[in-house]
């Protein structure tokens, strides 16, 4: 009987969770309207979603890029000629690597960050505050967080794509004895700009999961320093698991039926 | 005719048979009083008897499980968004804990509810915050952070951005609560020196007596999540009703001895 309560006590939580994620995201979406006014707040949030993200986002990537290119050259030497390392490379990093990856530190930090500041301001009484003005939070805080994260990531993901294939480039001339020509040739056989499109997409919406879960655990923080901590850490396993789930049904979707 | 206000008819805020619990624990049990257009009401009432609770009901801050609180006749708990937010317009918010947004400048904080609601920029909104902030007696600090300066300063400027927009009704949430004697009796006055200047209607919760005659030209007493008492301030004091001696004769054991240290810094 436990083991059945304690199922369907984390079963209501789930649903819980998605269900304050949604009436956030709506309220959110409501306040669209009323964009022009927080412009401002959308280019700071952008700034601290994007740009503070880089340096992490630059060393994750170029090494995603040189590991790659070994573990390929490594797994697939008895099966391919080298000439296909590019496109192996290629293809893994822009539809997959590339994307995931990004989401998956990005959310660790930023979703993090936007729990802890939006828990913070709940268990200080600022959000109070701030409905109190009658200006409303999912206005003026979630809204520009989600939409730099709507925009923000699948511009990382271009610049983390960018460097990945640097790395497995600079990996394949230095070590694997793979010739600059080569590589690039292998890459333009069986390129098609639905992969790249497919891997934006998806950080497009890896980027929504990232905002929108820091913005909900943040604005249900409860009970002080305890409670900011806790809601952190919601926001980043919330962001990493629905990353990866999401990951799977976009990817089947995108490349099952819209790119097939 | 009370402590030389006119109340003029029928009551501007009243609020009625308000319940509220936290999972098993009933904090409101029945709420009942009015507020009459220009009047200071203080709700008195020991720490934890939910008069906090009550007061984030007044602003829609917090619902109730059952219960109305009408602004001019209205049930604010019946609005939609919208119009729930043009009436907490007419209303400004003292918090516990100052609640600035420590992103921003004082002067930001002072000037957003005008930079948001008026469109207020620029010069003229830098000549509003500076005269807000010179209203509490703190000209010149709108460069400076929230974390820059005291408790009893954050106060006052929480209190110049609740009267930004020139309210009808201020709430103050233990506004003496953390303070030293000397500051306690400092935003007592500013209180009452605001309320002079801008005639707005102010309720005040604290637990403070001293406080609440002071300030209060009524003061409503809640034990165990009921008003148990409304009167003036001469009828609080010169009253036989049993839960207002109690609450007094506790109070007046609590002066004898040193204040304890609640304070809460973030």
């Amino acid at each position: 009987m436990d083991f059945f309560a304690k199922l369907g006590k984390s079963a209501l939580d789930v649903f819980r969770v998605v269900g304050r994620a949604g009436i956030v995201l709506w309220r959110a979406i409501l306040s669209v309207r009323r964009l022009g006014r927080s412009v401002g707040l959308i280019f700071e949030q952008m700034r601290q979603f994007g740009i503070d993200s880089l340096p992490l986002v630059i060393i994750t990537s170029v090494f995603t890029g040189a590991v790659a290119a070994v573990q390929v050259s490594y797994q697939l030497k008895e099966f391919l000629p080298k000439a296909y390392l590019g496109t192996a490379i290629f293809k893994s990093v822009v539809i997959e690597l590339g994307p995931v990856l990004t989401a998956l530190v990005v959310g660790g930090r930023v979703g993090a960050s936007i729990a802890a500041e939006l828990g913070t301001m709940r268990v200080t009484e600022q959000i109070d505050a701030m409905e109190a003005m009658a200006i409303d939070p999912h206005r003026y805080l979630v809204m520009p967080r989600l939409v730099a994260g709507l925009v923000m990531l699948p511009a990382l993901t271009v610049i983390a794509d960018i460097l990945a294939i640097g790395g497995g480039f600079v990996v394949a001339g230095v070590a694997l004895d793979v010739s600059a020509k080569v590589f690039i040739d292998g890459m333009r056989t069986m390129f098609y700009a639905g992969d790249v499109l497919g891997g934006l997409i998806k950080a497009c919406a890896f980027g929504g999961i990232i905002a929108l879960m820091g913005c909900t655990a943040g604005l249900q923080a409860a009970g002080g320093a305890v409670g900011v901590g806790r809601a952190a850490t919601r926001a980043v396993v919330a962001s990493c698991v629905l990353i990866l789930i999401g990951d799977y049904i976009l990817t089947t979707l995108i490349y099952g039926i819209i790119f097939p | 005719m009370i402590n030389g206000i006119n109340w003029k008819d029928g009551s501007f805020i009243h609020v009625d048979d308000l319940h509220k619990s936290f999972g098993s624990n009933h904090v409101l049990r029945g709420v009942t009083f009015d507020v009459f257009e220009g009047e200071t009401l203080v709700i008195l009432g020991a720490s934890g008897c939910g008069k906090s609770v009550l007061l984030k009901h007044i602003i829609a801050l917090m619902y109730p499980d059952s219960g109305r609180v009408d602004y001019r006749g209205e049930n604010i708990f019946e609005m939609l968004a919208p119009e729930l937010n043009e009436v907490r317009k007419n209303f400004g918010m003292v918090f516990q804990g100052a609640a600035l947004f420590d992103s921003m400048t004082v002067g930001e904080n002072v000037g957003l509810p005008a930079f948001e609601h008026w469109g207020t920029r620029g010069e003229e909104l830098s000549k509003l915050v500076e005269e807000k902030l010179t209203l509490v007696g703190l000209g010149g600090i709108a460069h400076l952070r929230p974390s820059e300066i005291s408790g009893g300063m954050k106060k006052r400027v929480a209190l110049a951005r609740a009267i930004a927009l020139d309210p009808d009704v201020i709430l103050y949430d233990e506004p003496t609560t953390g303070l030293d004697p000397i500051m306690a009796e400092q935003i007592n006055e500013l209180i009452r020196d605001t309320q002079k200047e801008l005639g707005a209607t102010s309720i005040v919760v604290t637990h403070d007596l001293h406080s609440a005659t002071f300030i209060g030209d009524r003061v409503a007493l809640v034990v165990d999540g009921r008003v148990e008492f409304v009167g003036t301030t001469d009828e609080l004091m010169s009253t036989e009703h049993e839960a207002v001696r109690n609450f007094i004769a506790r109070g007046q054991a609590n002066r004898d001895r040193p204040e304890p240290d609640f304070t809460v810094s973030f």
